[in-house]
């Protein structure tokens, strides 16, 4: 029989026995994602592989099971009983037309399956009555393989499963041509078992390459695989004991043990090897399919593909092989379904007719690698911008500050795909979520480049093994654990007089490493191992460690060596701390915990996002600023540098101690005429009895507030990339000014410490004529909502500030009452312009209320715009005497009219 | 095997005698009471190990421990039982017990011998005992001069409740 079909039957069946019992589990939790996603996958799998190997018949049910299921995914439809029932029984067809195929190596040609496909589609359609279904030909019969082998498909039947897709309009009726597999008919049949077929299969090639024929079954014998893993574990097993051996001999002298230990080690050794080649396959086995693959592709593409492989012959643990397998073939069909472009469009562009698809796996350190490179158009940065907004990934603003590698991350977030038109090859976004879920789940790690017209790299780093991994061995608090190495990047030796020292932001310890900010976690703190040492004396050493898309540092005591360890899983007594992924028995006997690094990232809270996240928000903000802002940098209480906007301070003064005076406690000094309170940065922090004080005045109006601070360093220019992750009382974020961290004050606490308690009775007083004005503030920024409010509060109005303009408008519906809005235009979701419009269009409370616009984008044709949508006015950011004003005019105005 | 159901029989080899066995128990004392565990849960007697912390662990968890290559999980039955913890420095034993296919190593003052009780002298929990006994005792026997609780290794290992309350 034809290896890829046996490869497909064995493939199909398994895939098809999990099927079942996933859509039973569907049934009692109709609303688990996961469940569906993963039916999901295995049918699409099911019918990608009907349609490579030209079985028409097939993939055409498998095609309309999908589009139901698709729509299950996308919860365009409901799982009912009767809906599982119906996949069910198309499952049951598939498993019959399968047994026929096993049995005849070819379809069957009986009949054909319309009424599943037909009731299929009209569950499909069920949720979309208004685009009636194209009329789907009843009793089209099956065609048989013409004289050439090709079978053509209905048109209309074609057309009608592409009516059901999403997003996409039916094309042109095309007469597809799918290659019947020659060989099929050819083959001696056999009735052996297919799985058995396989195993042996396995075997034959592991052993020895021998091409096919009949000398196969004399040199190698079948061997269960099972045995063979029992076997690997013993030896494991053995390979423990022995290095427990030699570190106890290693200690004693001139034993009579040495020789046979030495005698044992080499024969451990020999064996170790010996069983680790019986589980080694060359990567060529999980290759063997894709010449053909591409060779299918090419034609129903219209493409020219050279299809090059190297390092075929690059060996590998059969477990791993497996498991990278669809990995592997959904790349290369990506990278020829998306990547090479048709013969004119690459002439054009000045490149070969034929795309190069390169496959090349070699060792590297202890892991292979894999590369799939094409030389086609690149993944289409602008298309995945589009993706990604559309999809409210992220928002334009963030979009636009991430670097096109951070965008083209997003291919590996579920539902992505970019394909314009869903084909029978790719389009419906199982995509690379799967590959990179399937890839770490092996501990292997997948990266890529991509430029445009010039073609996508890609490279997988899986482990040589599952069995034994190589781990970092480090101490905390006299315990050991072990550290995965593939995640390992480079270990750093913090102390206070070298060049990296790790720096303490209130008490998050970070550390400078080629100007960047790297997160610290403390293993000690973590995993409550007791008091953290590194404030004593600032020694530590950190690894570094890479997660996914995040890079942190792990802090830890001692760095051992690296060992290969045998994995085994934690007792279920203690599975439900997430923080290991198993344990192992070092070679000195003693237990130790492998950390989980995933658990760790995400128990300090998920780096990646936050750091992406803050880095977007902040650059959004200097983007809206026209890119840096000035910023005063000063030194107060614990001597960490920190920063306020320069915009926000009125002036700067020198005050001398003797003229400070008490106030119930609070220290104050005359100034202009009136008392100024001064408040420190720290609180606690004593006024000095002599010399003078520095102190950054903020004012509005008639108030003013001293910030008493050590010393006051500069005044530059630069960006506020504020990591908000180290936010507490006080302070907006941290950021890097000056390759220094510095922490972003937030003024918004020390005025409302100033005014509550100083001008909080004059407040009320000044109240009653002024009567409270109130103002909502919508701003998706947190940065600017922190220095708004306290700017709007001094200024004697009640803000109540929210992120959204959805929220906003579910204020307007809850019945609160405001005196005037302050918007912010660029926001996710609903934007300021959109806002504006749904207040004056509808008949809430607030139609008639003043509306300010605050934007950056402050062109006349933006003010034009802006009164166009219905703003009462419109003012730059950061113009905070503009926004004052124009809040008193027209409030003030209003009251005239009232009067 | 797995197909037997779950009782006395979690061994192969005692189904055939498994009526005569019923009563045999390895007994132990903490702080001064004797317990009894079925023989044929218990796979082995330690006397003091080196047993490695595992962090974050339940504070019945006193970590784990190397047997012959197999890891296996240290349970104090003190904490279990809500007994203050031993005198520092006075040795303690352990029992391994295989539950689910998984070695736990109970950790108590002192291991005994191996007892076979008559099942007249077996009664039920007095409904006066300690809940937190209740929940792992699956009865008493009554001993010449003392009483001998029986423990369930099943439930001595369920955790998740001591957790929750």
């Amino acid at each position: 029989m034809d290896d890829l079909l046996k490869d497909f039957l064995t493939e199909t069946s398994e895939n098809l026995s999990t099927l079942d019992v996933e859509l039973v589990r569907l049934e009692k939790n109709p609303e688990d994602p996961e469940i569906i996603g993963s039916i999901f996958r295995l049918v699409h799998t099911i019918k990608g592989t009907c349609g490579f190997l030209g079985l028409p018949r097939l993939e055409r049910l498998a095609h309309a099971g999908e589009n139901v299921l698709g729509k299950f995914r996308d919860h365009e439809l409901d799982v009912t009983p009767d809906a599982v029932d119906l996949i069910l029984a198309s499952i049951d067809r598939i498993k019959l037309l399968l047994e026929y195929l096993e049995e005849n190596e070819k379809e069957s040609p009986d009949g054909d399956d319309q009424d599943l496909i037909s009731a299929l589609n009209a569950m499909a359609e069920r949720k979309k009555e208004a685009a009636a279904p194209a009329s789907v030909g009843e009793g089209i019969p099956a065609q048989e393989p013409d004289e050439f082998g090709f079978v053509p498909v209905p048109a209309g039947d074609m057309a009608a499963l592409q009516a059901n897709m999403e997003n996409t309009e039916a094309p042109a009726p095309k007469e597809r041509t799918v290659p019947q597999k020659e060989a099929l008919h050819t083959e001696v049949p056999t009735a052996a078992p297919v799985v058995q077929e396989k195993d042996s299969d396995r075997t034959g090639k592991s052993g020895n390459k021998v091409s096919s024929g009949s000398s196969v079954a004399e040199q190698s014998i079948r061997v269960n695989v099972d045995q063979l893993e029992t076997l690997m574990t013993t030896v494991s097993e053995l390979v423990l004991t022995r290095n427990q051996l030699l570190q106890i001999l290693r200690g004693e002298k001139d034993s009579a043990f040495t020789s046979p230990l030495q005698r044992l080690n080499q024969v451990t050794s020999e064996l170790q090897e010996g069983v680790m080649k019986t589980r080694m396959q060359p990567i060529g086995n999980a290759w063997a399919k894709l010449p053909r693959i591409v060779r299918d592709l090419s034609h129903e593409l219209s493409k020219k593909i050279d299809l090059q492989m190297l390092g075929a012959e690059t060996e590998l643990d059969r477990q791993v092989l497996e498991l990278i397998k669809d990995p592997l073939t959904h790349m290369v069909r990506n990278s020829a379904d998306h990547g090479i472009e048709i013969p004119e469009e690459r002439l054009r562009a000045g490149k070969p007719e034929t795309g190069v698809i390169t496959l090349n796996a070699y060792h590297e350190g202890g892991h292979i690698i894999i590369d799939i490179v094409d030389d086609g158009r690149g993944l289409p940065i602008d298309k995945i911008r589009e993706k990604i907004l559309a999809r409210g990934l992220a928002t334009e603003a963030e979009l636009a500050s991430m670097p096109e590698q951070q965008i083209l991350q997003f291919i590996f977030k579920p539902g992505f795909s970019t394909a314009e038109r869903v084909t029978s090859v790719s389009g419906r976004g199982v995509g690379m979520d799967v590959v990179r879920t399937n890839i770490e789940r092996i501990g292997g790690t997948v990266d890529f480049k991509s430029v445009v017209g010039k073609g996508s790299s890609f490279s997988i780093k899986i482990p040589l093994t599952l069995a034994i991994v190589s781990a970092l061995i480090v101490e905390c608090a006299t315990e050991r654990f072990a550290i995965p190495q593939i995640s390992v990047v480079e270990l750093v030796k913090a102390s206070p007089t070298s060049e990296h020292r790790v720096e303490m932001i209130n008490d998050t310890p970070v550390l400078r490493l080629r100007n960047r900010l790297l997160p610290l976690v403390s293993l000690r703190k973590t995993l409550r191992l007791g008091e953290d040492t590194l404030r004593a004396n600032g020694n530590a050493f950190v690894v570094v460690v890479q997660v996914g898309n995040s890079t942190l540092g792990i802090i830890v005591d001692r760095v051992f060596d690296t060992e290969e360890i045998v994995v085994k899983p934690v007792a279920p007594i203690l599975r439900n701390i997430d923080m290991f992924s198993g344990n192992t028995i070092l070679g000195d006997g003693s237990v130790i915990m492998i950390l989980d690094l995933n658990a760790l990232v995400s128990c300090v809270g998920n780096v990646s996002n936050q750091a992406i996240h803050a880095q977007a928000t902040a650059s959004a903000q200097s983007a809206q600023t026209g890119g840096t802002q000035s910023l005063l940098l000063f030194k107060a209480g614990d001597g960490a540098q920190k920063a306020v906007p320069l915009s926000l301070i009125a002036r700067l003064e020198e005050i001398d101690c003797k003229k400070v005076e008490y106030s119930s406690g609070m220290p104050m000094v005359q100034y202009r005429g009136k008392l100024m309170p001064l408040i420190p940065v720290v609180a606690e922090a004593e006024v000095p009895k002599e010399g003078s004080q520095a102190v950054l005045v903020f004012a509005d109006q008639d108030k003013h507030m001293g910030l008493m601070v050590d010393e006051i360093l500069d005044i530059v220019e630069a960006r506020l990339q504020v990591d908000l992750s180290g936010r507490r009382p006080g302070t907006l974020g941290t950021c890097i000014i000056d390759e220094r961290a510095t922490d972003v004050l937030d003024a918004a606490h020390y005025l409302s410490q100033a005014f509550q308690s100083w001008f909080g009775e004059e407040q009320t007083a000044y109240g009653v004529d002024q009567a409270l004005r109130r103002v909502l503030l919508v701003d998706d920024s947190p940065f600017f909502r922190n220095l708004l409010t306290p700017l709007l509060t001094v200024a004697g109005y009640d803000v109540t500030s929210v992120e959204t303009a959805n929220d906003a408008l579910k204020l307007q519906d809850e019945g609160l009452v405001f005196d005037a809005i302050v918007s912010d235009i660029e926001m996710p979701g609903m934007n300021g312009f959109d806002f504006v419009s749904a207040l004056r269009g509808g008949n809430g409370k607030w139609s008639k209320l003043p509306i300010f616009a605050m934007s950056s984008h402050a062109t006349p044709r933006d003010l034009e715009r802006g009164r166009l949508a219905g703003f009462t006015d419109y003012v730059a950011k950061f113009n905070r005497e503009g926004l004052l004003n124009a809040l008193h005019e027209t409030l003030n105005q209003g009251e005239i009219h009232h009067e | 095997m797995s197909s037997l159901p779950v009782s006395s029989s979690d061994s192969k080899q005692i189904t055939s005698t498994n009526e005569a066995e019923q009563g045999m128990f390895v007994t132990m004392t903490v702080a001064n009471q004797i317990f009894g565990i079925p023989v044929l849960k218990v796979q082995d007697v330690l006397g003091t190990q080196s047993i490695a912390h595992v962090p974050l662990a339940p504070s019945e968890v006193l970590g784990s421990l190397n047997l012959r290559g197999r890891i296996v999980t240290a349970v104090d039955v003190r904490t279990r039982l809500s007994l203050p913890p031993r005198e520092g420095g006075e040795p303690s034993m352990s029992v391994v017990v295989d539950h689910e296919g998984e070695l736990y190593s109970l950790v108590v003052d002192k291991v005994g011998e191996v007892m076979s009780l008559p099942s007249v002298d077996f009664e039920r929990n007095p409904a006066t005992l300690d809940p937190r006994w209740q929940d792992v005792s699956s009865g008493i026997y009554r001993l010449k001069d003392t009483l001998l609780v029986v423990l369930d290794v099943a439930r001595l290992l369920h955790l998740e409740q001591t957790k929750a309350a």
